[in-house]
Formats: C-alpha cells, structure tokens, sequence
C-alpha cells in the first residue's frame, strides 16, 4: 500500500467566541495517501470545513489548532510560516470553495484570475500563462476556452465558474486537491460533469483529493475512503464500501436512512430525531447520545473509544465494545 | 390516484413572461418566458411533484397558480369556478383555500413578530375568532406541528432551521386550507431534519385530505412524495407521469438524463450516465422548435424548427418530443 501524503493526528480547532473557546473538532485523526480520494461526510455544522481550512491554514482570524499535528510529505504544516504555506498551496496543495462566486473576483476577467498563480509560482511570462491558461480551460470541458478568457465571473454560468475554480486550483498540477461542496450549489446534471471531471482528473493526474460533501451520492460514486463528521468528532471512518455495506455507527445508518432512495418505490424513511448540538452546548459521554436509540447508561457518563470493525475499519461507539473484543481481543484503534 | 380521481384545480395554457427592461428608454426589449405554455390537471388528494433544473420555472408556477402574479395567459379553474380574471376581492375566498410553504423559512417570516403573533394573525385575516380562541387555535397548531406551548412567545431568530420550517407549516395549515403548493420546503435542511419534516409533511396530509404542489430538485424526495411528476424545461412541459412510471420508464430525453444524473448511494453502482452537454439556455432567449434541442442526445434537424406537439403515450404518461 503506497504511503499517506498528509495525516491529521488528535487534531483540536477552536474558535473564540463570547461563550469562551470553543472547539468545532475535537481531536481529529486521518489520512490520505497518494491518489486516494478521501470524503468527509456530515450534517451542516459538524466541522467539515472547519477541518479543510485547517488544513489549508485559512482559518477565520478568531480560529486556530490548539492540540495534535498535520503533517504533509513529512512537513509539519503547523510550524510552517505565512510565507512557505503560500507557497505550499501555490504549488502542491488547492482548494476550491462551495461557492465559486464568492472564490473568483468579479472584477478581474476569467484570463486575469487563470494567469496569476501561474506567473507568481511556476514564473511563466504572460504569454505562456495566457497559452496555460487557454489549456487549463479546454481540460475541464469548457468549450470555447480563449474566449471565455476575456470574460468576467458574472458572465459564466454556475457550472462554468465551478470549472474555472477547479481550473485555476488545478493550474499549479496540486498534489492534494481540497474540495468544499464543489457541486452543492449546481443542478443534478452539472454535478455530473463535475464529478466525471474530478474522477478523470484523478485518474490521469495520480492527485489526491479530500472530497467535502453531505451527498451520500456523491460520497458512493468518488470516495475510496470516508470519514463520517458529527458535532466536531470523526465517528466513523471506513473504506467507502465498509460505510455504505457495513456502517457501525448508529448516526452513519442514521444519515443512510434519512435520505430517500430514488430506486425504491418503498423506501422507508427513517429520521434521526433531534438536531446537532451548538458548538457552545456541554454533552457528557457519547456526544450523540441524546438523539441515539441505542444509548445505554455508560453511554450518557463516559466518552466512546474507537472500537476496529475490521483492519480499514474503525467507529466509537459503545456498541462495537462486546464485537471487538470478540474479533480481536480487546485491541484499540489508532486509526480514528 | 385511480382515473376517476377528482380534479381540485385545473391549470390551462398559463403563461408567465416578465419583461426584460434595457437601453436608455428602459423600453421592454424582451421578455424572460418563465412559464410558458403550463397545463394540468391537480387532483383531489394527490401530491403533484414539479422538477427541473435551476431557472426553469417551478416557482414561478406556483406562484401564479396561487395568484401571487398576473397571468400573462391562460386560465385557473378552482373546484370548477374560473377564476382567471378575478379582482383580489373576488379572489379571497379562494386564497383561504390555498396556501403556500417556502424553502426560507426565515425570509417568509417577520422577524419582529413573535410565532404566536404570526399564528394568530392568520386567524385575525381569514376568521372572526376571539383573542382566546385565536391562542387555543395557534398553541394546537404548535403542537400539531411538533412544537410546544413554550415557542408561543419565542422570535423567528431563536428557532433551528427545522424548527422555522414547521412555523412556515403551522402558518400553512392553519385556516385548513386544501391545496398547498411546497416550494423546496427541505432543500435548505440538512438530511436529518429534511427527513422529519418530510415525515411531517404526509402526516399532515393524510390528516386534512390535503392536495400539495411539490417543487422539488432533489428527485429523491421527490419519488418517495409524490404521486404524479411534471418534469419542467426552460418554462415548458417535458413529461408528466404517474411517478413509479416517470422513474422506472422515463421517455423524454431530458428525462432520462436527469434521471441518470442523479448520484446514487450505492457502492460500485453500474454508471451508463447520459452525459448532457453544455448550459441550460437563457429564458430570455428560448431555443426554437423544441427547447431541449441545443443538449438534446438525438435530436434530429427539424427538432430546431417544430415544438413537439403535447401528447399521452399511454394512460396517464404525457411526453413532448418529436423522436420518442
Ligand atoms: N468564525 C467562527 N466563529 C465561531 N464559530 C465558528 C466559526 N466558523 C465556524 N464556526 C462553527 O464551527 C462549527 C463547524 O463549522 P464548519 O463550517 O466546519 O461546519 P460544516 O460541517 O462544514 O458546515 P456546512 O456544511 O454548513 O458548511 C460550527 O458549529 C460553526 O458554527
Ligand atoms: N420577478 C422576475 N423578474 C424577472 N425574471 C424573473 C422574475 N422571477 C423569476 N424570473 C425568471 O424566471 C425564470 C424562472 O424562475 P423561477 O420560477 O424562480 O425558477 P426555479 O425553477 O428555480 O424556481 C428564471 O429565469 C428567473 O430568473
Ligand atoms: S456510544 Fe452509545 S449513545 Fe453513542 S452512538 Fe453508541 S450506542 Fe449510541
Ligand atoms: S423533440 Fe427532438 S430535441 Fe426535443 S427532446 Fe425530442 S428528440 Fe430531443
Ligand atoms: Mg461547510
Ligand atoms: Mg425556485
């Protein structure tokens, strides 16, 4: 198995707030290897992005990690200056946004926002960047790429800008590509394009990708592997067909169930009940316990371990205690 | 939904354009043809499902068919009385007859008001009820919806997103109404809650016989709400079935493209995608002929020139496409 390009370890980003520091991920372990697509999956709040921008060292200015590492191709990202981080996401790491209105500026032209980056950190002249440019365009499908050059963000539709974001991330041939709900704001049949686009792009370009989504969908049809988010804490993490044939966590089925399959004539819809908690509320234990069916009394006083389903396969909840110890007498995950 | 279900609203021919404004004599240039040529029949009971892509005019329709805009053209027929050309005070007996959910719940309600305010304002429009009744009425409905006594006096700001979407219920259903047109009532709620509310949503209608227009993105929800689907393409209809057949046995193109688009969560699915190719065009600017000519996969030269005549391919399944 080849080897991670970036690993997460116990990771806690907390934000300043009039309530005090509060924490929205607690203690957060994973990684990614070389070509792998790595989704994290959760309901709105959970610490999704919050996790990304960690990563990318674009935190909001009353954030930042307070405990654990992330290490990227044996750098430590966190000791890293302003400076060298830049350069890091010019060259090797990128991000796109959910919404690729509020990434692109409105008033510099497509050609404009394409060129930079790749004048400042591959140090081409403007002609080759323009040239770089017209390529970068035609390789995620947008027809007429010189001309759309000229032309400002407000010009293109919703599909089209998503392209020129993931173009311009792409402009630097990124060894990990971030991706925040890329698709969240586009219709069915544009979020099609874009996922057939990203899974071409990583099978000719060998990149990573970290995959931010709360589309199940999306998740079955791109991911390798899935971390499942709840209110700051990795609950689940597994292979993608572990989550979706095997989930062990009762939110991970929860969500599973919540939404409707649109093969099934007779899908039974199961809500979760409750909502996630603010990030100001104190949970003892389990900190999905008041909206668990299955919570017992150890569940409301002490905190969950990270129990092994399998190799590949880890979950914290009390549950999979009796299970584990049975398949492999009592060891304890490193992985989640 | 048999043959012989009643017909609660039939919608005939509705047309909505908006005028498009431009040059330094703001003279109408054109017009964006939201809604442009919609006929259907809504019938007693039933949860009649629009979808389409972004723009292509669902809310647009709900809206008009509620009355919110003028009817460029066409005709709404309500329980058998015509009421196209009504004056707003002819209309009102009506509107009490229909209400409407919004995606946003926080913009459909006044932040100033507390929800027991909202509630009983309702009350205070359409009925002649006392103050105490008005409480009692609004406290049931808080309840009705899965909400407590104690929200009475709460503001729109200290509820959840799931919890504004019941008050945008509550209000709904308040003046028992029969027809209610949702309009991506859960599209801004996480699955969990989207979830419950859509539970709520059948309860309640099952409880109060009540008809619903469902406009809908999200095909999902859709399949597992609705008994009838009209699937919308640039302001036209492109097919309208019973929904177990659109899904099994889609027949339009656009359809089926949709339809396949849709990323299923299932785990090394077969994939046969039709990939579509390019934008939806400008409302403004329609393609001639059949709309979804400029993407579509077989379209041949006289798609380009001749709209597809509407027409029923077999009980119940309408299609308008020249080569299906
Ligand atoms: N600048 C901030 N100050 C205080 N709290 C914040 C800030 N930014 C985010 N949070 C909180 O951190 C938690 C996690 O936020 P995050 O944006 O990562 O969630 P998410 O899962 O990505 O949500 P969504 O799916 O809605 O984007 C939330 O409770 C959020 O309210
Ligand atoms: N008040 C308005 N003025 C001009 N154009 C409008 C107006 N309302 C809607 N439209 C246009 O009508 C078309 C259909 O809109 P809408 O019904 O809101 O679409 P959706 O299917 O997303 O709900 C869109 O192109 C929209 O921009
Ligand atoms: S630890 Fe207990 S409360 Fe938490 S998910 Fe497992 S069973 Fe439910
Ligand atoms: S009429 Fe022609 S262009 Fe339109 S859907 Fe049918 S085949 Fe395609
Ligand atoms: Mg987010
Ligand atoms: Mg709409």
């Amino acid at each position: 198995m080849s080897e991670s390009i970036l690993s997460v370890n116990s990771m806690v980003t907390a934000f300043k707030t009039k309530d005090g520091l509060l924490p929205a991920v607690r203690g957060a372990s994973f990684s990614v290897k070389k070509g792998e697509t790595l989704c994290i999956v959760g309901e709105s709040g959970c610490g999704k992005s919050i996790t990304a921008l960690s990563i990318m060292g674009l935190l909001p200015s009353n954030g930042k990690v307070t405990e654990g590492s992330i290490t990227f191709e044996n750098k430590n990202l966190l000791s890293l200056k302003q400076e060298e981080l830049r350069k890091l996401r010019g060259n090797d790491i990128s991000m796109i946004f959910q919404e690729p209105m509020t990434a692109l500026n409105p008033v510099f032209t497509v050609g404009y926002q394409i060129r930079e980056p790749l004048m400042i950190h591959q140090k081409l002249s403007k002609k080759e960047a323009h040239q770089k440019g017209i390529e970068l365009l035609k390789r995620v499908g947008i027809p007429a790429p010189a001309s759309r050059m000229n032309q400002y963000p407000h010009e293109l539709s919703g599909g089209m800008r998503q392209r020129v974001m993931i173009a311009i991330a792409l402009s630097c041939n990124p060894k990990l590509l971030v991706a925040d709900e890329p698709t969240t704001a586009l219709d069915v049949t544009i979020q099609a394009q874009i996922i057939d686009l990203l899974n071409d792009l990583k099978r000719d370009f060998n990149m990573s990708l970290i995959m931010i989504t709360h589309d199940m969908g999306v998740v079955a049809e791109i991911a390798d592997r899935v971390i499942v988010m709840y209110a700051g804490e990795i609950i689940e993490n597994g292979t993608v067909s572990e989550i979706f044939n095997n989930p062990q966590h009762p939110y991970t089925r929860g969500l599973l169930s919540s939404v409707p399959n649109v093969d099934d004539p007779d899908f039974h819809l199961n809500p979760i009940a409750g909502t996630l908690p603010l990030l100001s509320e104190k949970i003892s234990g389990c900190r999905f316990h008041p909206r668990c069916p299955h919570a017992m009394e150890k569940c409301r006083s002490v905190s969950p371990d990270a129990f092994q389903a399998a190799p590949t396969h880890s979950a914290r909840c009390w549950l999979m205690e009796d299970e584990e110890v049975r398949q492999h007498g009592g060891q304890r995950a490193s992985t989640v | 939904m048999a043959g012989s279900a009643q017909v609660l609203y039939s919608v005939k021919g509705v047309k909505k354009y908006y005028p498009v404004k431009g040059g330094i004599l703001r003279r109408i240039k054109n017009h964006v043809k939201a809604v442009d040529g919609i006929s259907v029949d809504i019938l007693k009971g039933e949860t009649l499902g629009v979808v389409g892509e972004s723009g292509c005019g669902k809310s647009t329709l709900g809206r008009t068919i509620l009355g919110l805009e003028q009817l460029t053209e066409g005709n709404l027929v309500y329980n058998g009385t015509n009421i196209s050309g009504y004056s707003k005070k002819e209309l009102k007996p009506f509107k009490k007859e229909m209400q409407m959910i919004f995606q946003d719940p926080y913009a459909s309600l006044n932040p100033k008001q507390t929800v027991g305010e909202a509630l009983e304002e309702v009350f205070i429009i359409h009925t002649n009820l006392s103050g105490k009744e008005r409480r009692e009425n609004a406290i049931r409905l808080l309840k009705e919806v899965g909400l407590t006594e104690e929200h009475f006096d709460r503001y729109p700001h200290e509820f959840s997103g799931g919890q504004r979407q019941r008050i945008g219920i509550a209000r709904a259903i308040a003046i028992n109404p029969s027809f209610i047109v949702c309009d991506e009532p859960v599209s801004a709620l996480d699955v969990s809650v989207q979830a419950q509310v859509i539970k709520l949503l059948q309860d309640l209608q099952k409880k109060h016989e009540l008809t619903y227009l469902f406009v809908s993105h999200d095909l999902g929800v859709v399949r597992h709400l609705c008994n009838r689907v009209l699937v919308m393409y640039l302001g036209q209809m492109v097919e309208l079935a019973p929904v177990d057949r659109l899904y099994e046995n889609p027949v339009h193109p656009y359809t089926e493209a949709l339809l396949s688009s849709i990323p299923r969560p299932v785990v090394g699915a077969k994939r046969d995608r039709i990939r579509l190719q390019g934008d939806l065009p400008s409302p403004a600017n329609p393609p001639t002929g059949c709309p979804f000519h400029t993407r579509c996969p077989i379209a041949k030269d006289h798609c380009a020139a001749e709209r597809p005549e509407w027409r029923e391919i077999e009980e119940g399944h309408y299609i308008a496409c020249h080569e299906r």
